[in-house]
């Protein structure tokens, strides 16, 4: 078989680099090493340092040229995927907005000075008639293989989980993806009392804080729940105090802090 | 020992078939099993791996005269990481769910032996247009393979072709083919039929009863001939 390899072919004396003296295993290479390549070599580090040096600063500039290009597409569509992810856990609201968590309370309008790509942050939706139908919140921590990302819909006022997107999971294909392509088990997160009770198939006794959790991905689910219950915990006396308050009307606070919505992409190109 | 003299065509069709980079050299394994459970996949794994494979392929080729020697190899990973990053944000720009499947197998395309290995072997001693050609074929052969692949897995594992179901609700999905285990057994398999495949096409040595005392030696894929025995 290995005549089929042309991985090691023999003579390079016919290349008109001259890279003979890298130690081939030519014909020659049993022979004394002649002064010659060594002499060459010390001779020659400048120009292979510099070498690298130039072939570097290029591959850098094309490499930022491309990063230009692409990084305004890529958060388009991160956008977009969050956008539509608000939409679909809160029912589809009519509008939007984002809320930032600073020192313990939200507001929608930070202070200049905040860096808000640091801050917590919930995305609050409003039906048509101007109600407040809850808040957006993203969330993610271990579940089987590695961290799963989701959204989840919550109204502050009755306590209820809306709705739920898994964002991004590794989970087995198969079993544990199942928490993102089951919709019966997706479906299962809507209009629940929170903090939600995970029950095994048959064990459920029709209790409105129950999610039916998938048969062979026990891990994923439970996963899944425990993620939607710490964060509303963690979230729970500053979105009291933001809902007890009552929201801004959702002119003022469009105005101000526009979620991401599903933006009209002039790109598209998505699968 | 004279270097190996080939045709264009030769260059260009050698990688798809007969020193396919996977199925024959076992190359690029890594990829061909972790990401060929969709088709796909594989189809953007292989697109993303044949454009960085030509890219780096015209490059070294073209710079051969300006490459040290003593730093080629070092120059060789630098081209292909770049091709491989601008590869990474291209897919991410254009096909954001794809790339996210793919997740750390495209950053991995740079130490894909299979790449680094054609620049070594050939594209550094060869005009620009026998290298290009050496690489499209070599592109198309790693392609070929994983789609092999891809298509076994996902259709057996999932009943779908890229993603289109094939089957009725009555298919129960063979769910170890999506996952690792489901990689190497494809793998294995092919190369198994492959093997018995290469076999058939050889002479056949039938056994013959030569006279007594006369041994028989046979080399592979040689006529047999008898030879005396040596009863010294």
């Amino acid at each position: 078989m290995s005549e089929r390899l042309p991985m090691v072919e023999g003579s390079r004396s016919g290349d008109a680099t001259g890279r003979a003296d890298t130690g081939s295993p030519g014909p020659d290479a049993g022979s004394p090493g002649s002064g010659m390549p060594e002499a060459r070599s010390r001779a020659s580090s400048l120009r292979l340092v510099s070498t690298l040096a130039v072939a570097g600063a290029v591959a850098g500039f094309f490499i930022v040229l491309v990063h230009l290009w692409s990084r305004p597409r890529i958060e388009a569509y991160q956008a977009r995927v969050l956008g539509e992810a608000v939409q679909e856990v809160l029912g589809g609201p009519e509008r939007t907005a984002t809320f930032y968590l600073l020192d313990g309370a939200f507001t929608a309008s930070p202070p200049p000075t905040a860096d808000t790509a640091a801050l917590d942050r919930v995305y609050v939706g409003w039906d048509a008639d101007g109600g407040p139908v809850g808040i957006a919140a993203a969330a993610g921590e271990p579940g089987f293989q590695d961290v799963i990302r989701l959204i989840f819909g919550f109204d502050p006022g009755s306590g209820d989980v809306l709705g739920m997107k898994v964002l991004e999971s590794k989970e087995t294909p198969g079993l544990g993806d199942k928490i993102v392509k089951d919709s019966v088990f997706v479906a299962g997160f809507e209009d629940v009392a929170a903090p939600l009770v995970g029950v095994k198939a048959g064990q459920g006794t029709g209790g409105e804080d129950e999610v039916h959790m998938i048969t062979g991905a026990t891990i994923s689910s439970q996963a899944v729940i425990d993620i939607i219950n710490h964060r509303v915990a963690g979230l729970e006396d500053p979105l009291r105090r933001l809902w007890e308050a009552g929201l801004p009307a959702p002119a003022a606070v469009t105005r101000s802090g526009p979620v991401e919505r599903p933006a009209p992409s002039a790109h598209g190109g998505t699968s | 020992m004279s270097p190996r003299t080939t045709t264009p065509s030769q260059d260009l069709l050698r990688g798809v078939w007969r020193e396919n980079p996977v199925l024959v050299q076992l190359l690029g394994l890594c990829p061909a099993l972790a990401v060929t459970n969709t088709v796909a996949n594989a189809l953007a794994m292989g697109l993303a791996t044949f454009f960085v494979l030509l890219g780096s392929s015209l490059l070294v080729s073209s710079l051969k005269r300006l490459i040290p020697g003593e730093v080629r190899i070092s120059a060789y990973i630098l081209i292909i990481a770049t091709f491989v990053t601008i590869a990474d944000m291209v897919l991410a720009a254009v096909v954001p769910e794809i790339h996210k499947a793919l997740g750390a197998f495209i950053a991995l395309i740079v130490v894909n032996c299979m790449i680094l290995g054609r620049q070594e072997a050939f594209a550094s001693k060869r005009p620009v247009h026998r290298a290009a050609l050496d690489a499209i074929g070599t592109g198309a052969g790693f392609m070929l393979a994983l789609l092999l692949m891809g298509g076994i897995r996902e259709v057996l594992g999932n009943g779908s072709f890229l993603g289109v179901p094939l089957f009725g609700d009555a298919f129960e999905p063979w769910i170890i083919m999506i996952l690792p285990p489901g990689g190497f057994f494809t793998l294995g398999l092919l190369l198994l039929g492959l093997a018995g495949w290469e076999e058939r096409k050889k002479v056949p040595v039938r056994p013959r009863s030569w006279p007594h005392g006369v041994t028989v030696q046979v080399r592979s894929g040689a006529v047999a001939e008898p030879v005396e025995a040596d009863h010294g």
